[in-house]
């Protein structure tokens, strides 16, 4: 965990060399330190993430990273957190992961916990999502000028009324 | 309209946070590839390539530097928070022209893609 601690520490603050100052605005820093605190879920989201460790690299009292966070994104950290995952595992699943292995890709480290944040969120089970994706993809291999408008293809000669 | 796909793709995939909805070869060559923002799949920006599989060659140099010039500005981005979607964006290397100001219909910033094409970012104001 400290090693961690030091990684986010350093990257935080190389990011805020990264841009020059152009012009400034209120709360211009105070949106910085949110916005890092996010992509830094984006980028380790498959990680072990410690949010409080989180918080703290971007200096905010816990209660007010939490309160700003979900002011900007909508949700709390974790809930963000939790949303990334989903979304990644949509993805995993999209490309014909098998359910445990898109669980523990993305950071679960219960398959129980993560079909049933999965089911909350999507409306179905991991494996259900994993079925549907598949059929989808084997209809669309099936016919691939359907996903093509018709006059674009048809403008250029490839088929013919 | 953009100069290559494959770097288009990468900044509207990776640096918009965009899906690719549809990525299929195209017979002449080049792909139909469309993108669509997050939480709205059912509206595609088709990224379609200025190349001689499509037009003459006069036409797309003509094309192509209009594109570089920024002659195309096709879209208004709406987004909730445009300070904290500033942010993120410019620490993801998109490049904008105008920085987030006041207007009287919103603030407003204006950024470009990779090819050239520019668009408009606003938050509106709350109904």
């Amino acid at each position: 965990m400290g090693g961690t601690g030091r990684a986010v520490k350093i990257g935080i603050y190389r990011k805020f060399g990264v841009y020059m100052e152009d012009n400034t605005y209120p709360k211009m820093y105070l949106y910085r330190r949110l916005v890092q605190a996010k992509l830094f879920i984006d980028n380790h989201y498959a990680e072990a993430i410690d949010l409080d460790l989180i918080a703290d690299e971007a200096s905010f009292s816990k209660f007010h990273f939490i309160k700003l966070f979900k002011n900007t994104y909508r949700r709390t950290p974790h809930q963000y957190l939790m949303f990334v995952r989903i979304q990644k595992a949509m993805e995993l699943l999209g490309a014909g992961m098998t359910v445990s292995e898109a669980c523990y890709a993305v950071g679960f480290e219960s398959l129980g916990s993560f079909s049933l944040l999965f089911k909350r969120a999507q409306g179905l089970t991991p494996s259900a999502y994993l079925d549907q994706q598949q059929a989808l993809k084997a209809e669309k291999a099936k016919v691939p000028l359907r996903f093509v408008p018709g006059c674009f293809a048809e403008s250029r000669g490839w088929i013919t009324k | 309209m953009v100069l290559d796909q494959a770097s288009a793709y990468d900044f509207y995939v990776n640096k918009l946070g965009f899906k690719a909805v549809v990525d299929v070869p195209m017979p002449q060559g080049g792909r139909w590839l469309t993108v669509s923002a997050p939480g709205q799949p059912d509206v595609e920006i088709v990224l379609s390539p200025v190349n001689n599989s499509m037009y003459s060659a006069e036409k797309v140099a003509l094309l192509s530097g209009m594109i570089k010039e920024g002659t195309f500005g096709v879209a208004v981005f709406t987004c909730d928070d445009i300070y904290a979607t500033y942010e993120e964006m410019k620490a993801k290397g998109v490049v904008f022209t105008k920085a987030p100001t006041k207007e009287f219909y919103g603030t407003e910033a204006i950024f470009k893609d990779d090819s050239g094409n520019w668009f408009s970012l606003a938050q509106l104001p709350r109904p």
